[in-house]
């Protein structure tokens, strides 16, 4: 299973997603710089996290308007799987990849910490590997993590099961303590906390793996 | 040569932390006549348009697609030939 890791300027988390996927899923992945025009055949994208373009205008404003990103976009739009964290988030949802809108902690504060995620739905390319209810250990590191979305955009997100994982206890005030969420058609995944800095019990939590490894399960069974 | 300058504001319906902050430091310095603060976002355009009209409409252009972000914020615009920057076309 091929994965490609989308490099932007200032992006920082590339070669940690790198990693998970070379050395702990043991499977081939390339990075793809931001100017690439073609998006050669791969299983599933991961936008990574950081700060692309310094988070000028707005996180992930300026990147979502990347070369790489038009292709990208039509990849997910044919159903490839494609994984945004934290700034990879952002920039599915400045791209409009999915609903809503990111705005910047309650608090002010940057939060870099690991936090507690409960897993709202297994049933995703993403999240397979989990148990409903299950609650895991994952770092959160941003300063714009406090998801916006309207009341109406909140209801169809509930309606379709779209919430994937929940803060047992909010950092950041994001509406309705929302951490990760998938598309209508489940293909998109975008999260604010970071797997790849926790599938490694080196690094601390191992929890994070489940999310990569969920995604080769569902490549295996197509 | 019109310079457009662009105002986004967020929504009102969207909760402003940072708004909220500076309007308890203003009354915890003793300014205590605040109904309310909110932040923003102030940019400067310059546009080799040929009139008004159309710097205006580049400018509207140019908010919908990249400066604004239409599901937080909101923008308004003021053009004005570059001669009489900041002062107001009746």
């Amino acid at each position: 299973m091929k994965f490609g890791v989308v490099v932007f300027p200032g992006s920082n988390c590339d070669h940690d997603c790198y990693d998970v996927v070379a050395d702990v899923l043991k499977q081939p992945v390339e990075f793809i710089w931001h100017k690439e025009t073609k998006l050669k055949e791969f299983d599933c994208i991961i936008i990574p996290g950081g700060f692309s373009y310094g988070d000028y205008l707005r996180c992930g404003a300026i990147a979502r308007f990347s070369p790489i990103m038009e292709e990208a976009i039509k990849y997910a739009n044919n159903g490839g799987l494609v994984i945004g964290i934290c700034n990879g988030f952002q920039v599915l949802l400045e791209a409009g990849l999915l609903p809503g809108a990111m705005m910047r902690n309650t608090s002010l504060h940057f939060i870099c910490k690991y936090v507690k995620l409960k897993v709202e739905n297994t049933d995703t390319p993403f999240s397979s590997q989990y148990k409903k209810g299950q609650v895991v250990r994952i770092p959160i590191a941003h300063n714009e993590g406090n998801y916006y979305i309207d009341e109406k955009g909140l209801a169809q997100l509930k309606k379709n099961n779209q919430i994937i994982f929940r803060y047992v206890t909010n950092p950041n005030g994001a509406v309705d303590d929302i951490a990760g969420i998938v598309n209508t058609n489940r293909n998109v995944l975008g999260m604010m906390p970071h797997p790849e800095r926790s599938s490694e019990l080196i690094l601390g939590s191992q929890d994070g793996v489940g999310i990569f490894k969920s995604v080769l399960d569902w490549l295996a069974t197509r | 040569m019109f310079t457009a300058e662009v105002k986004i504001t967020l929504k009102k319906t969207v909760a402003d932390p940072q708004g909220l902050t500076v309007q308890h430091a203003l009354e915890s310095l003793g300014f205590t006549g605040l109904a309310g603060v909110r932040m923003g976002k102030f940019i400067i355009l310059q546009l080799n348009a040929e009139d008004e009209v159309k710097a205006k409409v580049e400018a509207e252009e140019m908010s919908h697609k990249l400066l604004a972000n239409l599901i937080i914020e909101d923008f308004s615009i003021e053009v004005y030939p570059e001669s009489n920057r900041g002062v107001k076309q009746s």
